[in-house]
């Protein structure tokens, strides 16, 4: 015989099932995403070399490692609210999401600039001409100093405040980069304004008042 | 001189390269020329006997594969290899074009009364679309002003006016607003008159595949490529300048002429110069055009204008 579960219980159960998540990945280094995050792009790039990316390989190469790139973004951007709301305490592996999101952008802006536009002038005229463009540019430029400064001296060198401080550009990064990907295409289509959604909402949940929360203090 | 003629050709160089690409393409090839030649619908649809064209370009065409899977036509999807993949349920079978407006014999036109007495030829084209890419198709069609003197054209017209079918049953694309459907173009008469304007009604030697168009398209070989609008089903001639599509949706990025011109910048590319799709991954980007190339055919019809304002 089965009851509803009161809210209270709800609640506790599915905070053990947070804690049992977050035991079984304590003995989980954060180190292994950063091979793995570049197999993809490995790959990604030899199918491009076989022909196996359809008749455009440099678009796809380009799409799919800014899209990528948006991904680890947007799940950078959701650890605080993950860890807030469910209890799941992802922060270990925080760094290494960002420092690959960057390198995924990083490769998305290298294939435009080497494989698809490829003239300096053409570049140049892009990035001031066309507002899509001169957007994701916006969008690099502002993580260039948080992949620089991702790392342990750099946050001792900083100080915590000074360190968070300067890493809240994260907040305007990931928007402008879902806001670039918006406009790139054609028309008004649903994928891009759905990402750009997912990265209001948690930009959202961090003014949740302190007060509202669910989990154990 | 018998036995002085030496190559070292394989069997596999006697059929066309694109098509031995694909098997299954040639056996579905085969299978609807065999029931076109049964059910007897059409001369084009059972073969593409064409001649050559003194405007077809010598360059190397692009294979079927590449421009059969690398497509804008946004009813079946916004991505390239969304046409491929879905608009093989689209069934073409007894389509008709209204023809209507200010012309002297206005009506329903099937398949077959377009093509009676008309002489299908090869028109091998270079296409560049508004996103700087570029490919080399060998087009089966007409002159679009074959069909205009068989319907006539009165005195009034100025400007011919095309829509595609919609048909959201089939369309998945349709269901997003990304345009105001159905997708309409338009042309000025003298555009439209020009001979290099084709319908196309077929691709290399096969009827042209649903997501090129099918079955019967328009192909202006000097204008972006979105101006040549695909599975037409009705053609009015009118007295104004009709609206068109991508100019509707973004007047500052499509205007009406959309002529290939790489002085004349898009908001969202530059057209100065263009990537020649099937290149491979690390081709050379190469310079684009005043007209696509054409500009000994057509720039005569411009003569006068700004293509900066008239863009």
């Amino acid at each position: 015989m089965t009851f509803p579960l009161t809210r209270e219980a709800f609640a506790i159960r599915h905070l053990r099932l947070a804690d049992r998540i977050n035991r079984g990945l304590k003995h989980v280094p954060a180190w292994p995403i950063y091979p793995l995050a570049a197999a993809p792009i490995v790959w990604l790039f030899w199918q491009g070399v076989q022909g196996r990316l359809g008749v455009d390989p440099t678009k796809v190469i380009e799409h799919r490692s800014g899209l990528w790139g948006l991904w680890l973004l947007i799940a950078v951007l959701a650890v605080t609210p993950l860890a807030r709301f469910t209890g799941v305490r992802l922060i270990r592996y925080r760094r290494a999401l960002g420092v690959t999101a960057f390198f995924y952008i990083l490769t998305h802006l290298l294939v435009w600039l080497l494989l698809d536009v490829q003239i300096p002038a053409q570049i140049a005229a892009d990035i001031v001409k066309r507002p899509y463009i001169t957007i994701g540019m916006a969008a690099f430029v502002l993580m260039l100093p948080l992949a620089l400064t991702s790392n342990n001296w750099s946050i001792r060198r900083m100080g915590g405040a000074g360190w968070r401080r300067l890493h809240k550009l994260t907040y305007f990064v990931v928007p402008l980069g879902a806001v670039h990907f918006v406009m790139v295409l054609k028309g008004w289509q649903m994928e891009p304004l759905r990402y750009l959604a997912v990265v209001l909402v948690l930009l959202a949940l961090r003014r949740v008042p302190r007060h509202i929360r669910w989990r154990r203090a | 001189m018998a036995g002085r003629w030496k190559n070292d050709l394989k069997w596999s160089d006697v059929t066309p390269k694109p098509l031995w690409q694909n098997r299954r393409q040639i056996l579905t090839g085969v299978g609807a020329a065999a029931f076109a030649g049964l059910a007897g619908p059409g001369r084009a649809l059972a073969e593409l006997a064409a001649s050559p064209s003194a405007f077809s370009t010598d360059a190397a065409p692009n294979t079927l594969e590449e421009i059969t899977t690398y497509n804008n036509y946004y009813e079946f999807g916004t991505g390239k290899d969304d046409p491929s993949r879905n608009a093989g349920k689209m069934d073409t079978d007894g389509w008709e074009v209204r023809i209507d407006g200010l012309v002297d014999r206005p009506g329903t036109w099937t398949m077959d009364d377009i093509l009676k007495d008309t002489a299908l030829e090869d028109r091998i084209y270079r296409l560049r679309c508004v996103e700087a890419w570029s490919m080399i198709v060998p087009w089966v069609g007409f002159e679009l002003s074959d069909l205009l003197a068989k319907v006539g054209v009165q005195s009034g017209a100025k400007y011919v006016a095309f829509e595609t079918a919609l048909l959201p049953d089939v369309m998945p694309g349709v269901h997003a607003r990304v345009l105001d459907w159905p997708y309409v173009e338009g042309l000025r008469l003298d555009e439209a008159m020009n001979p290099l304007t084709i319908l196309a009604v077929g691709l290399y030697d096969q009827p042209i595949p649903n997501q090129n168009g099918a079955p019967i398209r328009l192909v202006v070989p000097w204008k972006y490529g979105f101006k040549s609008i695909k599975s037409i089903v009705r053609i009015t001639l009118t007295a104004d300048q009709p609206p068109t599509s991508w100019n509707q949706a973004a007047a500052n990025e499509y205007g009406f002429y959309a002529n290939v011109n790489p002085e004349v910048s898009h908001p969202r590319w530059s057209q100065a110069t263009e990537r020649r799709i099937g290149s491979g991954l690390f081709a050379k980007r190469q310079p684009t055009e005043m007209f696509n190339g054409y500009g000994a055919e057509v720039a005569g019809l411009y003569s006068g204008m700004d293509l900066a304002r008239n863009f």
